[in-house]
């Protein structure tokens, strides 16, 4: 649902960052989304695709979206498990005394530019 | 010929948002102004509250609103209407909440000379509010008794932002299978230094602890803490 506003800061910073660079066109962006980031791959991807067309640094990029598994930390038994599928409960030994590891990111990992030579 | 160079970047796509709140809040805590950004579902007594609150609040303290919504100026003008207080109506264009650059339109739209407390109204979500920091010195949510006491669980994120959970509703308690006890420690699963104040807006049991609560973080924010 908050996906158009993502896309919207995430075409920002990546205009700041072609412009520090001198970049006047992008082939690709690379964006890694955490499974628990509450940002819906396929959603991301469709709004993508709407925002882009009015940018003409943008227009023409491939996007590739990797997703990062969710993994919580049991603070009691110390071990780790994937956290879609158990929650907030340790399913070792019961405890929620847990957090998250990994798999709230959103992140711009990184640009492929066209460079004219 | 063309080549081809890749660029690693690996940076928060909140980063500049996060920038702008920060710099925000500095500016605020800078004037003595001291913004609260207020949360909920839609339906959950924001504006009733508010209007309760202001009431109570509005001889010792100089009070502005700012109310976000996708469209319509219905609640900017019910704020004005019924407590006098300057207040502005901001429109998201369809977005689902409101971020620091957002919230900084509205303030410039506001006359902050004397003002002492802004009150943001955020849109009615518990989703997108939560992600997109707007600047705001605190944050509070209103979570009404018909909404369920297991409602933490499943909105885990805003309950784990707020420095406040207001309970509403507390006067149709009997008619709902609503366990206010189960829904602190629901709440204080995702955030243990939340706190909780059961209200009722429109009997407006509860609201002097409320107000109480915003004097004392007005003080300690204008103090720097």
């Amino acid at each position: 649902m908050h996906e158009l506003g993502v896309v919207f800061h995430c075409i920002k910073q990546i205009k700041e960052i072609a412009a520090a660079n001198n970049v006047t066109k992008i082939n690709s962006v690379t964006i890694e989304i955490g499974e628990v980031s509450t940002v819906i791959p396929y959603y991301f991807e469709d709004c993508w695709n709407w925002a882009i067309k009015k940018e003409d640094l943008l227009m023409d990029s491939k996007l590739n979206i990797e997703v990062i598994p969710a993994v919580t930390h049991c603070e009691d038994c110390l071990k780790d498990y994937p956290t879609v599928v158990h929650g907030k409960t340790c399913p070792h030994c019961g405890s929620a005394n847990t957090f998250l590891l990994e798999g709230n990111e959103l992140y711009i990992k990184q640009i492929e530019v066209q460079e004219d030579v | 010929m063309d080549e081809v160079r890749i660029i690693e970047i690996k940076k928060s796509i909140f980063e500049d948002n996060d920038k702008d709140a920060n710099n925000l809040r500095k500016e605020l805590r800078h004037k003595g102004v001291f913004l609260l950004n207020l949360m909920s579902s839609p339906g959950s007594g924001k504006t009733t509250t508010l209007i309760k609150t202001i009431n109570a609040l509005k001889g010792d303290i100089n009070i502005a609103v700012m109310e976000a919504d996708i469209d319509s100026d219905v609640d900017a003008i019910k704020i004005k209407t019924a407590t006098g207080v300057q207040s502005i109506q901001l429109h998201t264009g369809g977005m689902c909440h409101l971020d620091a650059e957002m919230t900084r339109q509205g303030l410039d739209g506001l006359d902050l000379n004397n003002t002492d407390l802004v009150i943001l109204e955020n849109v009615g979500n518990l989703v997108c509010p939560a992600e997109f920091d707007t600047g705001a010195s605190k944050n509070c949510m209103i979570l009404s008794v018909p909404e369920g006491h297991d409602k933490p669980l499943k909105y885990p994120l805003m309950f784990s932002v707020c420095d406040l959970v207001l309970i509403n509703k507390m006067d149709v308690a009997p008619y709902f299978d609503f366990d206010i006890d189960k829904c602190k420690e629901y709440i204080h699963m995702r955030n243990p230094n939340a706190e909780v104040i059961p209200i009722c807006a429109k009997t407006g049991d509860g609201i002097d602890k409320f107000v109480a609560w915003i004097k004392t973080n007005i003080l300690q924010w204008k103090e720097g803490k």
